[in-house]
Formats: C-alpha cells, sequence, structure tokens
C-alpha cells in the first residue's frame, strides 16, 4: 500500500527532524554553556532543592551516539521512512492485497524471483523440509494412514492446532461444532467424505421457519421433532407438526433421518437419534425451528494444502472408528 | 536540609491530603482486584459463575483502578504539592482543584461500577464509556489550569525540572485521551471508535503506549525529580542531563506505540519505525536513572538507615530495569518471542510495581507526615517491612512472569520434525500453572505491604491530632 507524497514526507520529515534533533541535544550539553563551573551548583534554589552542573557521563553519550548511528543504518536498509523501501527491499509480506488471487499470483512472483519477502521465503523453506514428509503420507490411502501410529500423532498435532478450537482438543465438539468421534455424520463419514468436508469445508444453512410457520406452527413442529427423537412430547401439538413436516422433509426427508440416510449432501442432520448439533432442549429446538441456523466449516484446502488435509481425515476417521 | 518542612500556612494542602489518602486506598482496591484475577487464573472457580466477577471484566478494572486511581491520584496528589512547593505560590484557585479531586473520583467510582457490568468500548487502558471519557476530558483540563495556571504565577525565576515533566505527563495525557476517545455514541453505555482497523489498533497502541510514557513515566519522573533530592538531602546530579533526557523521552516517546503491533496488519514501515525509536528510547530513560540514582551521591549511607530513601532509590533501579527490557522487547526478533506471552505482564508489573507503585509510595512516606505537621512517619520500622514486603513480592511476580513468559514463547514456536508445532496452547497453559501461583504469592506480598502501609497512615494521621505540630518535630 503506497502512501501520497504529502504523508510519505511527513513521515520523512518527522522521523529526520526528531533523530537531528536527538543528535543536536546532546552535542550542545556536552559543553559547560552555563553561567556557572562544572561541578557547581547552577545556583537556583527550589524548595531547598538545588541542581548542580555535573557533565553528562560519558558512556552514556556515546551509547546515545552510537545508538542513534544504528537507527540510521537500519532505517536506510529496512523500510521506515514514508515509502522508502529500504536498501535490502525487505517485506514481512505481499502488504496491501485484497484478493487470494492477488496474494498467490504476488507469493509466486516473490518465490521465483527470489525476493525478500519474509513470509513466502519461510514458505518455501518449509515446503522444502517438511513437504516431502507429508507428500509420503497423503501418498497412503485414508483407511490404511489411519492406523499408521506416526502419522495418527501428526494428524493430532495439526488437529490440535488448527481444529480443536471449534470441535474442541477431544474431538467431541461443543454447541454448534459436531461431536466427530461418534458416528452421526452430516455429510457422511465415509474416508473420501471426510476429506472433501476438510478441503472444500461446508456450510449447513437451516432456514427460518417462523414467517411461514408462525408461532403456533413453531410450537407444533417442535413437539413433533422432539417426538421423532424419542421425547416425551404433547401428542396433539405434534400430530399438527407432524402434519406440516412435509416442508422439513425436502432436507431431512420424510421419516426426518436427515440427508445421509437418504444419500444426499444437504448436511441436514437426523432428526431421530436424540444428537443435537445446536442443543437438544425444548427451546433451542424451538429457536432452531423459529429462526434457523448457519453452520460453517472452512476449506481448508488453500490453509493447510491437501497433504496435511489428508494426515488430518486419517486422524478423524480414527478418531470415530478407534479400532481398525 | 536546614527548611523546616511543617504545614505552610499559605499553600493548600487541603486537596492535597485528600489525593494523598485516596491514592492508599485506591492502591489496596486495585491491587487487591489484580490478586483475585491471580488467583482465578489458577482457580477458575473463584469467578464464582457470576458474570461480573469473571476475569474479562475484572482484569480492566484491576488496570484502570491501579492506573487511573492509585497511580493518578499520587500525580495529582504530588503534583499540587510540589507546585506550590517550588514555586512559593498557592495554586490558583482551590474550588478547581477541589474539583479535580471530587470529579476525579466520581471518574473512579464510574469504573468501578460500569468495568463489572461489562460496559466497555473494549480499547485497553481507555475502556470507560464516553460520558466518563467527557467527565475525564472536563477534570483534565481543570487539572491543567490548576498546574499551569500556578507555574503562571510562580514567584520563582526559574520553573523547576519536576514541574517540566508534570507539565509535559499532563498537556500530552489530555492530547492522548482526545484522540484515542473520539467516538460515535449508539447510546448512553455505548459507542464505537471513530478510526477502523489498523488505524484503530495504530491509534489505541499510540494512546497505550504514551498512557505508559506519559502517565507512568514522564509524571513520575516529576515526583523523582522532588522526593529523591528532597528524602536524600543532596542537590539533582546534574542540571544538563536533566535537560537532555527531558527533550528526549518525551520527542522519543510519542513514536513508541507501533511495537505492541509488530507482526499484524500494521504496514512494515510503521513497525520499523516504531522499532527504531522505541531502542533509542532507552538512552534517555537511562538518563533519568542515571540523574536520579547519582543524587545520592555523598549520601550512600543513608540508605542503611532510611527505608523511604530506600524506596525512592530501589524504584529507580526497577526503573532502569524496565527501560532497558522494554526497548529489547520492541526489537522485532525479540517480540517475536515474547509478545503475547507473560513475559510482557511481567515487563508491565516489573514498571508498575518496581518504578510506578515504588516511588509513589517513597513520595507518600515524605509527603504524608509533613501535610500533617509531623517530620516522618509514626513507624519507621512498619515502613521498612512494607519495604521488604514490597520487594520481595515485586520480586516473586517478575521473575515467575519471565520464566513463564519465555517458556510459553519457546513452547509456542517449538516444532517437530515434520514441521508440525510441538505443543498445543492448552499444554502451555498446564506449564504455566506454578507460575501463576508464584505470581498470586507475590501479589499477596504487595496487597499485605499496603495493608501495612494503611495502617501507619492511620496511626500518623491520628497521632498528628493530638500532638501539637513543636513537639511532633522532636520525635
Amino acid at each position: 500500500m503506497v502512501m501520497t507524497e504529502f504523508w510519505h514526507w511527513w513521515v520523512i520529515i518527522l522521523t529526520v527532524t526528531s533523530l537531528v534533533l536527538c543528535f543536536w541535544i546532546i552535542t550542545i550539553n556536552l559543553k559547560n554553556y552555563t553561567h556557572v563551573g562544572e561541578g557547581e551548583s547552577m545556583g537556583h534554589e527550589f524548595d531547598g532543592i538545588e541542581e548542580m552542573n555535573n557533565p553528562l557521563p560519558k558512556w552514556w553519550t556515546y551509547m546515545f551516539y552510537f545508538i542513534l548511528v544504528w537507527s540510521i543504518g537500519y532505517l536506510f536498509l529496512f523500510p521506515g521512512l514514508g515509502n522508502y523501501e529500504g536498501a535490502l527491499g525487505w517485506k514481512s509480506s505481499n502488504q496491501g492485497i485484497v484478493t487470494m488471487a492477488e496474494s498467490k499470483k504476488l507469493a509466486q512472483i516473490a518465490k521465483d524471483e527470489g525476493l525478500l519477502v519474509q513470509l513466502n521465503q519461510e514458505e518455501v523453506v518449509a515446503e522444502e523440509l517438511y513437504g516431502p514428509i507429508f507428500k509420503a503420507m497423503a501418498d497412503t490411502p485414508i483407511l490404511e494412514l489411519a492406523y499408521n501410529d506416526d502419522a495418527f500423532k501428526v494428524g493430532q498435532r495439526l488437529y490440535l492446532q488448527n481444529c480443536a478450537l471449534c470441535h474442541g482438543s477431544d474431538a467431541r465438539g461443543s454447541r454448534g461444532f459436531p461431536n466427530l468421534t461418534d458416528s452421526d455424520w452430516l455429510y457422511g463419514g465415509a474416508p473420501e467424505t471426510i476429506k472433501a468436508t476438510l478441503m472444500h469445508g461446508r456450510v449447513g444453512a437451516m432456514p427460518a421457519w417462523e414467517a411461514s410457520l408462525g408461532e403456533q406452527g413453531v410450537q407444533e413442529m417442535t413437539e413433533y421433532v422432539l417426538k421423532l427423537a424419542g421425547r416425551k412430547v404433547n401428542d396433539k401439538l405434534a400430530e399438527a407438526g407432524k402434519a406440516k413436516f412435509v416442508m422439513c422433509a425436502a432436507c431431512h426427508g420424510q421419516d426426518g433421518r436427515g440427508s445421509v440416510a437418504h444419500g444426499l449432501s444437504f448436511g441436514a442432520p437426523n432428526l431421530t437419534d436424540n444428537v443435537w448439533l445446536y442443543g437438544g432442549s425444548r427451546r433451542a429446538v424451538e429457536e432452531s425451528i423459529r429462526s434457523g441456523r448457519n453452520g460453517v466449516m472452512p476449506a481448508w484446502k488453500d490453509i493447510l494444502g491437501a497433504d496435511k488435509v489428508h494426515v488430518i481425515s486419517a486422524y478423524i476417521y480414527r478418531k470415530s472408528h478407534p479400532n481398525q | 536540609m536546614t527548611t523546616t518542612n511543617i504545614a505552610h500556612p499559605e499553600y493548600n494542602y487541603k486537596v492535597v491530603k485528600q489525593f494523598a489518602l485516596t491514592t492508599v486506598l485506591w492502591g489496596i482496591v486495585g491491587m487487591t482486584v489484580g490478586v483475585l484475577i491471580a488467583a482465578q487464573l489458577i482457580w477458575p472457580a473463584l469467578n464464582f459463575d457470576t458474570p461480573w466477577l469473571t476475569f474479562s471484566r475484572l482484569r480492566p478494572l484491576h488496570t484502570n483502578a491501579v492506573i487511573f486511581a492509585f497511580g493518578t491520584s499520587a500525580l495529582f496528589a504530588t503534583s499540587y504539592y510540589v507546585v506550590q512547593r517550588t514555586c512559593k505560590v498557592r495554586i490558583i484557585s482551590d474550588k478547581v482543584a477541589a474539583f479535580t479531586f471530587w470529579g476525579w473520583q466520581a471518574v473512579i467510582i464510574s469504573a468501578v461500577i460500569t468495568l463489572p457490568l461489562g460496559i466497555t468500548t473494549s480499547k485497553e487502558y481507555a475502556e470507560l464509556e464516553w460520558p466518563i471519557d467527557i467527565l475525564i476530558t472536563c477534570v483534565w483540563l481543570a487539572y491543567a489550569y490548576v498546574f499551569l495556571g500556578t507555574l503562571a504565577i510562580r514567584k520563582t525565576s526559574h520553573i523547576y525540572v519536576a514541574n517540566w515533566f508534570y507539565a509535559g505527563f499532563i498537556i500530552t495525557v489530555a492530547v492522548l485521551h482526545l484522540v484515542n476517545s473520539a467516538a460515535i455514541p449508539v447510546h448512553l453505555f455505548k459507542s464505537y471508535s471513530m478510526y477502523s482497523g489498523a488505524v484503530d489498533a495504530m491509534v489505541q497502541w499510540w494512546y497505550g503506549h504514551n498512557a505508559v510514557g506519559f502517565l507512568l513515566t514522564a509524571g513520575f519522573l516529576g515526583m523523582m525529580y522532588y522526593f529523591v533530592p528532597k528524602q536524600a538531602e543532596r542537590p539533582v546530579y546534574s542540571y544538563r542531563l536533566s535537560v537532555v533526557h527531558f527533550w528526549a523521552l518525551i520527542s522519543l516517546y510519542i513514536w513508541a506505540g507501533p511495537h505492541h503491533l509488530h507482526y499484524t496488519a500494521l504496514p512494515d514501515w510503521t513497525q520499523s519505525l516504531g522499532m527504531v525509536m522505541s531502542v533509542i528510547l532507552f538512552i534517555p530513560s537511562w538518563g533519568g536513572m542515571i540523574n536520579g540514582i547519582m543524587t545520592l551521591s555523598g549520601a550512600w549511607h543513608k540508605l542503611k538507615t532510611d527505608p523511604v530513601l530506600r524506596f525512592l532509590i530501589v524504584s529507580l533501579s526497577f526503573y532502569g530495569m524496565s527501560t532497558f527490557e522494554g526497548p529489547m522487547m520492541a526489537i522485532k526478533s525479540v517480540n517475536a518471542l515474547s509478545h503475547y506471552t507473560d513475559w510482557t505482564i511481567g515487563h508491565v508489573h516489573s514498571g508498575a510495581l518496581g518504578w510506578v507503585a515504588m516511588i509513589s509510595i517513597g513520595a507518600l512516606y515524605h509527603l504524608i507526615p509533613r501535610l500533617y505537621g509531623l517530620t516522618q512517619m509514626i513507624d519507621l520500622k512498619l515502613v521498612n517491612v512494607h519495604f521488604w514486603l514490597h520487594t520481595v513480592g515485586v520480586v516473586l511476580y517478575i521473575v515467575a512472569m519471565w520464566i513463564s513468559g519465555v517458556m510459553q514463547g519457546l513452547m509456542w514456536r517449538a516444532v517437530n520434525s515434520d514441521g508440525t508445532l510441538t505443543y498445543s496452547f492448552v499444554q502451555s497453559l498446564e506449564a504455566s500453572y506454578p507460575f501463576y501461583f508464584v505470581r498470586f504469592l507475590g501479589g499477596l506480598f504487595v496487597v499485605a505491604g499496603m495493608l501495612v502501609m494503611a495502617y501507619n497512615v492511620i496511626k500518623t494521621v491520628r497521632s498528628s491530632s493530638k500532638q501539637p505540630v513543636a513537639e511532633a518535630q522532636a520525635v
């Protein structure tokens, strides 16, 4: 991001002036410009406090000069003075970009031309060092990799750093974030399906039904959904809810067993198993129906790369299938 | 020094007394909240499942209480005292000074109520919402009027160096507060910052670091320049050194903010400029330390017998340590290790408990008896007990945080042969527990010391009302 000419010079002039003034004020104070001799009292007295005219400590003055010279050197080599990029051409990363495409393009240029962009350089080094390790693991099918203990540990570390924030250290999920250790899958639990979920992310959208069902309808539907899960309900209300369930069946299936049971990929949960993504209390279910829910799993392809995603997929698979 | 220290009939000591005594009170409150949140980090159950007792709400209460209630009250008290005595004139307006006292207490009480309720702008050290910000502005302008107005009517030819620092602190804090707190109110209890994104972050840390630089440094250097020579009964070491370090300090501090935002979305040029200025700042900071400590030339033996002087001089040692540590942590490659770890907390407390609290406590032990017509605290042994409790507390605190901070930094960056991180965040947290406990112990020591101080202050104030002034002086 380039600043305007005005701000560019504003920064330079203020910086240089500050440094020059520092230089000037120690230099003039090296000499005794006062009217009294060195080591004598200045002759003022403030509530009994006098001030001596002692010289500046020499070692301190040398340090001051040294550090000022260092600062000029640093600002010559590195960015600091407005738009001046510094003699080394060092950058922490490609700044001022707004799209992934632009970022990728600039990163590629930096890598190809060996530019001093620290982030891209570190990526090159990391790729050289660790790329082959993950490449080797990615060549092993998930089913096999999952029960390789070393790979499992690598997967666990990647999981803890990247996934545990939402799904928990033990992978048992939390409100709004699915439990990964049970066999209840929103999008399917086959190895390649898990990998697809991780690679491309998922968006689970439950619409808000308040407008079309009305308040009474929301109550009735809540009762029916709870009944599907085998809970004790008001049968009369549940019957009324059942009559309207056709609206829900498009995603959850007429039997309410969810999209996976019907080979569909909406991510509509199974409503019959008493496993609740957003809480199983009457109030929580009612809230889901009334206001809808939005669940987002990010796409990890661009963040971690396909090889690492493969290793994490194996880890997740084993968490739900502990035994081979 | 031959001048007597009895209460001067021409000076306004009432407002000084008020601020001095509330400094002790707010010190105890602020530090006790600190100990509570330190304990919560070890025993989370101590939030009692009550929203207004959670760490997130009490932490800003702790920082506001110690910086703005304890520290700033100490600055009010000492600046009003020093400006009168070094300018040989009563403060320009008793009424405006009284307004600053009651207004500032109102600010503190508002903070004590709103922060636990979760009413916050979420800007660090500037959490108070806009109506309180307006009150702060009014009080601060009144403060500037009283202080600068008194300087203007002084009966001395020169302005004493302590007053340069106080004036620099008052003027700069006004500017910082006005710029950083600029916000658009939504309703009485909520406003949004005028700035957005990286600009907002930069304005916030320009404010944040200068709250440290001007409030917690320049202001307290003003305190140091009066109370150290006064208590040591020695002249200030070097006039010329004070000229150099004053101008260099105030012109460099204002640049240092970006070091809080290393490796963020802040542009590279801002980061490196902030780092360069922070590193240079080390020199003028040490200028102040040297001038304070060298003022003791020829009076070193007094450290053996005078616990008040011990507070003042040890505070300067902590000042020197923190101002070496700070510029070092501002170096980007060091910051890559230290940032977001407990090292930062340790650094802040070596400044806050070591420098700010110790210089304030030393100044109060000099000031309070004199305000009440005595020459010293009624019980110097207890001052000595406080000194050791405080010193041991600070050392326990900062050493614990150094170790846990460096350990966290190293754990967070440790990688396996496959490039994955060796430790998860939770593991680094688990490893920090023993150090959290030591930190909690350190805090207990510090609060215990403050309670000893409160007892001693009450005894001193009470005894002054019983004894005639002449008798007290003979003690």
